[in-house]
């Protein structure tokens, strides 16, 4: 265990984050009670791991840890998930013009459900940029991936998410 | 039609990612290319529907309290020499354990749910700030005129400044009440969006940490330099408010 001070300094630091580390492994694994499970024990590791930190920027210290675990996580209970690459090609044109993205009823369940239809790779960076406002240079950090990446793969990724909600909405319409 | 700057360049752009040269050479091609057009629309209706959609997984306040519980030192650790387990240890360990609690409850959780409740009141002061009429109290680009409104409407002097050779043309400023103070706020605009930078004088030395964090779609950004407190908020990526915070403080 920590030195007192240490700890309150890894509960200044750190825990401020843990909704962001919450949300992270929401969408990494993919549904509430699992997520709950890696945050709890990687909060713990985190922990234990805290004085490996230099200082910087805590939450990226901190969802680095989150995103290794889920990524565990994720090879012992779905190993197939992690297969799933872009079989799409880079340069497809996208069909939508932004008009076609205004959703109507069951918006926020379509939009779900075409988040998490994103292979785990692009879903990370997309959740990172939309949802928590990281820098590429953040997300670069936090997924391990040199900052070029990370641009070409929110731009598939976004393309990608426009796509299938145009194709929701188109079905909707119908 | 097959703009290759369509599938990489726009995101880079409209992330805030690109250095001042790139992003000056992109806007002179966006302006006679209609992919690039229609792609940073595109992107742009994408995030607000993200963001708008409610899809932030916070967590449970519930599993906060039990990682705190895990935490906390626990009563093995507090054991020392054999000598002194006796009957009186476990009854005595227990009240301490208690008062430790209790001790960091005070004063780790007390402070931070201040900082909470504060970050809340400056939202509802930004969200207040977007209704028609309440954006500035005084309305200029010129520092010099925006300066000396605040003589003598508050009891410190906040630093005025426009950033516009920086993309962040100073819209005007206005005064607030946070939490029962008056608080200066002078508001910038980014790509059409606004940005508050609310000033007051700090009244507890919180830490030297720039924290930042998102809340029903806004992003905000705080810091303390020199005796005054600062945050930034607006709907603009969290980026482009560290970058306006690094203008306004290296």
């Amino acid at each position: 265990m920590l030195e007192p001070q240490e700890r309150i300094r890894f509960e200044q630091l750190v825990l401020p984050h843990l909704d962001a580390a919450m949300n992270l492994a929401r969408w990494l694994v993919r549904n509430r009670p699992d997520a709950e499970d890696v945050v709890q024990e990687s909060m713990l590791r985190a922990y234990r791991f805290f004085d490996h930190f230099r200082g910087g920027d805590a939450r990226a210290w901190l969802l680095q840890i989150i995103r290794n675990s889920c990524y565990s996580w994720l090879e012992k209970n779905r190993p197939s998930e992690l297969m799933t690459e872009f079989d799409e090609e880079l340069h497809q044109r996208p069909s939508t013009s932004p008009e076609t993205l205004v959703l109507q009823a069951n918006e926020r369940q379509q939009l779900t459900l075409a988040l998490e239809a994103l292979p785990p790779r692009s879903r990370e960076v997309l959740v990172l940029r939309e949802l928590e406002g990281c820098s590429y240079k953040e997300i670069g950090e936090i997924a391990g991936i040199p900052i070029g990446t990370v641009m070409s793969t929110l731009s598939r990724a976004r393309q990608r998410l426009q796509r299938t909600l145009a194709r929701a909405a188109a079905k909707e319409a119908c | 039609m097959n703009c290759e700057l369509a599938q990489t360049t726009v995101h880079g752009y409209f992330d805030g990612e690109l250095d001042a040269v790139r992003s000056a050479e992109f806007e002179s091609h966006l302006e006679s290319c209609a992919e690039c057009q229609t792609a940073l629309s595109g992107i742009e209706s994408l995030r607000t529907l993200l963001q708008q959609s409610n899809l932030y997984a916070r967590s449970s306040s519930q599993l906060g309290t039990q990682i705190r519980k895990q935490l906390a030192p626990t009563e093995a650790s507090v054991v020392g020499p054999a000598a002194f387990v006796g009957r009186w240890f476990l009854p005595v360990s227990g009240v301490l354990a208690v008062a430790a609690v209790f001790l960091i409850a005070f004063f780790i959780i007390q402070p931070r749910t201040e900082s909470t409740r504060i970050t809340a009141e400056l939202l509802d002061a930004h969200v207040r700030s977007l209704q028609p009429g309440h954006l500035t109290d005084v309305q200029s680009t010129d520092q010099h005129t925006v300066k000396p409104w605040f003589d003598g409407k508050l009891d410190f002097v906040p630093p005025v400044s426009d950033y516009s050779q920086q993309g962040f043309p100073l819209i005007g400023g206005r005064l607030d009440v946070v939490d029962g103070h008056n608080v200066a706020v002078l508001v910038y605009s980014r790509r059409r969006h606004f940005i508050n930078l609310f000033v007051w004088p700090y009244r507890e030395k919180q830490s030297s940490f720039v924290s930042s964090g998102s809340r029903q779609g806004y992003n905000w950004m705080t810091w303390q330099s020199g005796d005054m407190q600062f945050c930034l908020i607006s709907d603009v990526a969290l980026s482009d408010l560290r970058e306006l915070k690094e203008i306004v403080h290296p």
